[in-house]
């Protein structure tokens, strides 16, 4: 056997993180493409205009097009999505980039604002959920 | 024959060109992140290089994960700026140089580094706000750039170790280059952030600031940092500092810090940047 510094699963044991690594890659697939289709006008037009409409043009499960029509971040990242791929929708929302990660956490954009400003999240308990450090 | 002369390192978040796209950076929340690139521009502007090697990762913009390389080098004659969901930043074209690019190609796989070729690539913010940073509003970029994409999206990304060596390969491709041509190797990214979940907004001063202290002279201890310890330590987005270690490993044992500066935040980050000369 080759030697590893660390066993894989320990990736599960940061708190608040979902690692995305190839099975996760393949579940988002279809979800990814609706959202890199965003990248093109016509698109982000169509995708106002009628947003059912639109999503049912994908392969996606019902859960991930649910979760983008809530723009439930948490879920869609639960549904394997990938945050480089999200902002594509944040950003046809007109959203910037700190209010789609700040919907994630369960502040108000005023909150989370807040907390960047007074210097971010603190690591202390937040590295490990198992070590509570 | 070409020659490394300076490695810089920063940031490239996406709100750091929306506010120098839209004119605010003099405003209160943007000054202080402006204010720590006043030292580089002036310098770019003695140093005049020809060309940079620019480390930077794909935001999902021209790499769907259709195919996903570890390491893509740009070979094309230009790169567009891409429309990430709002319209292109409206900067100029990025101009590439597919001789120099065709050389790295074949030196780097040659010394089995098995890079994917890109032939057409759309640069997003993680090229572009970096170019902005050092080089401001112009009407041409002044450099040619040659694009170095890291997959830092999807795991496993490649480790600190392996960026390392790489940078290490590259300044012995430039080295074997006849071209008289002034090289630098940027490394962008990072520093601290998550983007995701809970635990979004994760930032980490003890830790970035070590990772700078010790990216001069300690790099043995920065070439050991896991993926686990960075994803950890500097959040889920803060693995993109393993693209500063391949900048650093492209300037040899011995360098000296010319300039440093860390603010925080910058939207959902850490702004942090270094430039480094080799010795």
């Amino acid at each position: 056997m080759r030697t590893r510094l660390y066993s894989l699963d320990e990736l599960d044991d940061i708190p608040g993180t979902k690692v995305f690594n190839a099975m996760r890659s393949r579940q988002a697939y279809h979800l990814h493409k609706f959202c890199m289709s965003l990248m093109d006008p016509a698109n982000r037009e169509a995708f106002r205009h009628d947003e059912r409409a639109y999503l049912d043009r994908f392969r996606m499960s019902a859960e991930q097009k649910q979760a983008v029509l809530d723009r439930d971040f948490n879920q869609l990242i639960e549904l394997g999505g990938n945050i480089y791929f999200l902002v594509k929708l944040s950003n046809t929302d007109g959203w910037s980039t700190q209010k789609a990660v700040g919907s994630m956490t369960g502040m108000t954009p005023d909150e989370y604002a807040a907390m960047m400003r007074a210097g971010g999240r603190p690591i202390e308990g937040n590295r490990s959920i198992k070590g509570k450090y | 024959m070409a020659r490394i002369t300076a490695g810089i390192a920063t940031s490239h978040v996406p709100a750091i060109g929306a506010a120098f796209d839209l004119g605010r950076t003099q405003e209160p929340y943007w000054k202080p992140v402006f204010d720590g690139y006043e030292w580089v521009k002036q310098f770019e502007e003695r140093e005049e290089p020809d060309v940079v090697i620019l480390c930077y990762n794909d935001h999902a913009s021209a790499m769907m994960l259709d195919v996903v390389p570890t390491f893509a080098l740009g070979c094309a004659e230009e790169f567009a700026p891409a429309d990430e969901g709002w319209g292109p930043r409206p900067v100029p074209t990025v101009m590439g140089d597919p001789v120099l690019a065709g050389h790295l190609a074949e030196q780097l796989v040659i010394d089995e580094f098995d890079l994917t070729l890109m032939n057409h690539l759309d640069v997003d913010h993680g090229l572009t706000v970096p170019l902005s940073l050092m080089f401001g509003k112009v009407e041409q970029w002044p450099v040619r750039v040659i694009p170095l994409a890291v997959n830092v999206t999807q795991f496993p990304t490649p480790s600190a170790e392996r960026c390392w060596q790489l940078g290490a390969a590259i300044a012995d491709a430039v080295q074997a280059y006849p071209p008289n041509l002034n090289v630098q190797i940027w490394g962008t990214g990072g520093m601290s952030h998550q983007l995701q979940g809970e635990r979004a907004g994760l930032i980490n001063p003890e830790f970035d600031n070590a990772f700078l202290d010790k990216l001069s002279n300690q790099t043995d201890d920065l070439r050991r940092v896991t993926r686990l310890e960075f994803l950890r330590e500097s959040g889920s987005e803060g693995i993109e500092l393993i693209m500063w270690l391949i900048m650093r490993g492209a300037l040899g044992d011995n360098v000296e810090e010319l300039y440093r500066f860390y603010h925080v935040p910058a939207s959902n980050t850490a702004v942090g940047h270094i430039v480094l000369r080799p010795r």
